[in-house]
């Protein structure tokens, strides 16, 4: 699997006695847009901490280009080029929109760049008008779009999020559909997602997660159809049915 | 705006204080009495001290309630320095090394080790009783660090003060002295808003703003933090320094929690988050101090723990806001990309 | 053997003495996550409570375990409704705010009682065990903490307002829901902590004597005890000053009581660092 930008092999963890997470194996390709989706509890976000290092494995480890993550700081996973946006919008917000952007940037461009590096983020993330604002300020939807715009200003080749579309209009929730196509022009994504409407704007592949494990993966049309996946989601117990 | 504006209004504050700095200095001397212009030195000493914990609380969210720890070992390595190296220059280096070397050795211990605010007070406070306990517990002639005696709970009386570097027998007098403080005080403040414009300054107050953000960012926030704990430490290393010069004496209570208490008192009261605003408390507050001296039935722990409680339960942000008010409004008007100095008053 | 025994009752006093001198800070801590940096000034009110009254011809031990928690308590329901109501939540503003209290009831003190040392003669002599002289009232100490510590579990585990103050403890906007004034229980829990505090001046005032900076030894080691213990209100203060008592007496033996405070406060930041969340964070966890 050496064309995989991103594997996990055999994942788990504990806490506690709960097992949380047990055997995932999962490959991302280079550039590939891949929809994290499963009911509340299943493991998505716990899933998600453990690319980002929030969480260190019990079991199994995570590759990044052949680079393990078990034991890296959150920083360090950060600077192997993964760009990461958390379930609560974690963005500078006593900053305005450019002072968060010149940070992001900042750390990749030397200082003479770095202001130009700004003005390129807010233009791709259609932020100009609100540079100047403070991000304490903005409405949920806006926050949300510049913690997109500190996520790509490091460009990275991976780009992790959790549940982007969260609590938007819809208008809102179509932009920011946009705005993930755009991005996955440049690198490849994993989102975390409850929306399915938003999930079958943007995916190509899907991975369901259930109960620790992974249940089935393939496009968004294959697993809608899949009746297993229809039953954890409308709570039928899989067992049951045998 | 054009740039020549721009360029300024970016440089208002740190002109203003060359200009008070430059008056002072020249000035004063000859317009007050020599008692007043040494009770300005301490004022400006003790301010230096205040803008040591302005930064690393208002700036790095570092709440140290041990800023004393620093304080006191400036002292004593000045202390210590003077007496065996016979010279004041390499002293007052080491009051401001010796200081910077323990927080970084408890800095690493504190944010390395991934520990909460209330637990780094905690911390904080235990060191600084240690080294109380410990500079305490040094009476006899056997406590000695070369020719120094410590001297326990009595402390070291008879330091010799700074002199010209260089020479050890022209010793400043009381107006050199204060012209000195003076200008370490300028110097200090108009360091720090230089740091705090530059890359450094600015993740330091990202990673108070929002920790894990700046992480994912890729910036390790624990260096940060370290870094501005040990630039805290140092300036408050080399108030300690110019104290012990100021008094020509160090004892224990440089080390105590009240001198702790003070600088927490300067900075509430002056505002946390600007540098001017704990200057402005802490001189404040030491004038009150001194004037409740001379009144003499008023006791100053009581009139101090009213303020504090008073300040942090109706005006928690201090003082800074409503003085600074005017020019925080005319600043608002105009803000550009990458133009945040402007708000640091 | 006699030195032993000699040894273990010094070394049982000075963890009475922490768990005295910290459980009214940790009832404060765990129930409501206010650091009451005026707790030392609380000790330093009890023991001049006790004193005062002896002076005025109250018999010693009611002047102690009555008069000083009864007078401190008081004090205590006062500043809460004050000061420390506001400050719920706020754990920070709450520390700033109660070390300018300890400030400004050191400063009363001064200016009521002055700054001499003022002193109780202990009621208790001395006994020996073996060719060695003990004082009686080092097992009077040991003897309060325990009970101290009995009746407080009793409160907490048996009656209908422990059950309260913990549910308020563990959940306050359930215990709102559910018709409990957290407010209220805040309010008697905090006069709680003060008396306790109140109660441990009284005890120690005949050891120490009092002045109004006496205050400041006690709330740093309480605070650390506190810290170090954990969330867990008895057993948490049980175990630290276990810990640390035992670590303080010791070295004290076989160096002198200033190292033997150093050490205490070594070992101190050692075990936060090791456990963060305090000893009952890891081990006793969901103990009282």
């Amino acid at each position: 699997m050496s064309e995989s930008l991103l594997s996990a092999t055999g994942l788990g963890i504990s806490f506690g006695g709960v097992q949380a997470l047990t055997g995932i194996d999962f490959r991302l390709a280079e550039g590939e847009l891949r929809c994290l989706i499963g009911p509340n509890g299943a493991g998505k976000s716990t899933f998600f901490k453990l690319l980002t290092g929030q969480y260190r494995p019990t079991a199994g480890c995570v590759t990044i280009r052949g680079t393990v993550t078990a034991g890296l700081e959150p920083y360090q996973i950060a600077r192997l080029g993964v760009g990461i946006k958390t379930q609560v919008p974690s963005v500078f917000d006593g900053l305005s929109v450019d002072e968060n952007i010149w940070l992001a940037v900042r750390r990749i461009t030397g200082a003479p760049a770095a202001r130009n590096a700004v003005f390129d983020v807010l233009e791709e993330t259609g932020l100009e008008h609100l540079s100047a604002r403070q991000v304490g300020t903005l409405s949920h939807g806006q926050r949300q779009w510049v913690e997109l715009a500190l996520v790509v200003a490091s460009r990275p080749s991976l780009v992790l999020l959790d549940e982007p579309a969260a609590g938007m209009s819809d208008d809102e929730v179509k932009r920011t559909a946009q705005l993930i196509t755009a991005i996955n022009r440049h690198c490849a994504l994993i989102v975390v997602e409850h929306d399915m409407e938003f999930v079958q704007m943007i995916a190509q592949k899907v991975t369901v997660f259930n109960r620790g494990s992974i249940l089935v993966e393939g496009t968004v049309d294959e697993v809608l159809a899949d009746p297993r996946v229809r039953d954890v989601y409308l709570g039928r117990d899989l067992e049951m049915r045998v | 705006m054009d740039v020549s504006e721009k360029a300024m209004r970016k440089h208002l504050p740190t002109f203003a204080c060359l200009v008070a700095a430059v008056t002072a200095i020249c000035v004063l001397p000859s317009a007050v009495e020599t008692f007043t212009l040494v009770e300005f030195t301490v004022y400006a000493i003790m301010a230096i001290f205040s803008l040591s914990l302005a930064f690393a609380w208002g700036y790095g969210g570092i709440l140290c309630f041990g800023q004393a720890a620093f304080f006191g070992a400036g002292a004593y390595a000045y202390a210590i320095g003077v007496l065996n190296v016979g010279e004041s220059t390499v002293a007052m280096l080491l009051a401001v090394a010796v200081p910077m070397l323990l927080a970084t050795v408890l800095g690493y211990f504190m944010f390395f080790g991934r520990i909460s605010d209330v637990y780094l007070g905690v911390v904080t406070l235990t060191v600084t009783l240690i080294l109380y306990n410990l500079a305490n517990s040094t009476s006899g002639d056997q406590y000695r660090i070369g020719a120094a005696v410590l001297g326990g709970f009595n402390g070291m009386p008879s330091l010799p003060t700074l002199n010209v570097p260089g020479s050890p027998g022209r010793l400043l007098d009381s107006v050199q002295m204060f012209q000195v403080c003076v200008v370490c005080l300028a110097s200090v403040y108009i360091g720090l808003r230089a740091l705090l414009s530059a890359h450094f300054g600015r993740v330091v107050v990202a990673v108070r703003e929002n920790e894990l953000r700046a992480n994912l960012l890729g910036y390790d926030a624990r260096k940060y933090k370290l870094g501005a704990f040990v630039i805290s430490g140092g300036i408050a290393g080399l108030a300690g320094g110019l104290f012990a010069n100021w008094g020509a004496f160090t004892s224990p209570t440089v080390f105590g929690l009240a001198q702790s208490a003070q600088a927490i008192i300067w900075v509430i009261v002056g505002g946390v988050g600007t540098l001017l605003g704990p200057v402005i408390g802490c001189i404040a507050i030491q004038w009150l101090t001194a004037y409740l001296g001379t009144i003499g039935w008023v006791n100053p722990n009581l009139v101090l723990g009213l303020i504090l409680v008073l300040f942090v339960l109706t005006i928690p942000k201090g003082l800074a806001p409503i003085l600074f008010m005017p020019f925080q409004w005319l600043l608002r008007q105009r803000s550009q990309v990458g133009n945040h100095e402007g708000r640091i008053p | 053997m006699d030195y032993v025994a000699v040894i273990a009752v010094e070394v049982l006093n000075a963890i009475a003495t922490l768990v005295l001198v910290s459980i009214g800070l940790a009832v404060i801590f765990g129930m409501m996550r206010v650091i009451n940096l005026a707790h030392g000034e609380f000790i330093m009110l009890g023991g001049y409570a006790a004193t005062m009254a002896v002076k005025w011809g109250i018999d010693i031990w009611l002047s102690m375990l009555v008069v000083a928690p009864l007078a401190v308590g008081l004090a205590g329901a006062v500043l809460e409704r004050l000061v420390i109501r506001h400050l719920y939540g706020r754990m920070l503003d709450a520390m700033l705010a109660t070390w300018g209290l300890s400030l400004l009831l050191v400063g009363l003190t001064t200016a009521f009682f002055g700054t001499t040392t003022q002193g109780v003669q202990s009621p208790l002599g001395a006994t020996s065990i073996g060719s060695y002289s003990v004082s009686l009232y080092a097992a009077f100490v040991i003897t309060m903490a325990a009970v101290v510590c009995l009746l407080l579990y009793v409160l907490l585990r048996h009656t209908h307002f422990g059950l309260r103050a913990r549910s308020v403890m563990q959940n306050a906007s359930m215990a709102a829901a559910l018709g409990m004034h957290p407010k209220r229980t805040y309010a008697v829990t905090f006069a709680l902590g003060a008396a306790l505090a109140g109660l441990a001046g009284g005890i120690l005032a005949p050891i120490t004597g009092v002045v109004p900076t006496i205050g400041v030894a006690y709330v740093a080691k309480a605070f650390i005890t506190v810290i170090g213990g954990g969330t867990s209100i008895l057993a948490g203060t049980v175990a630290a000053s276990t810990v640390f008592g035992t670590v303080n007496q010791l070295v004290s033996f076989v160096a002198t009581p200033v190292i033997g405070e150093v050490a205490l406060l070594a070992v101190a930041m050692v075990l936060i660092r090791l456990l963060p969340q305090g000893i009952t964070g890891r081990f006793f966890r969901g103990r009282i």
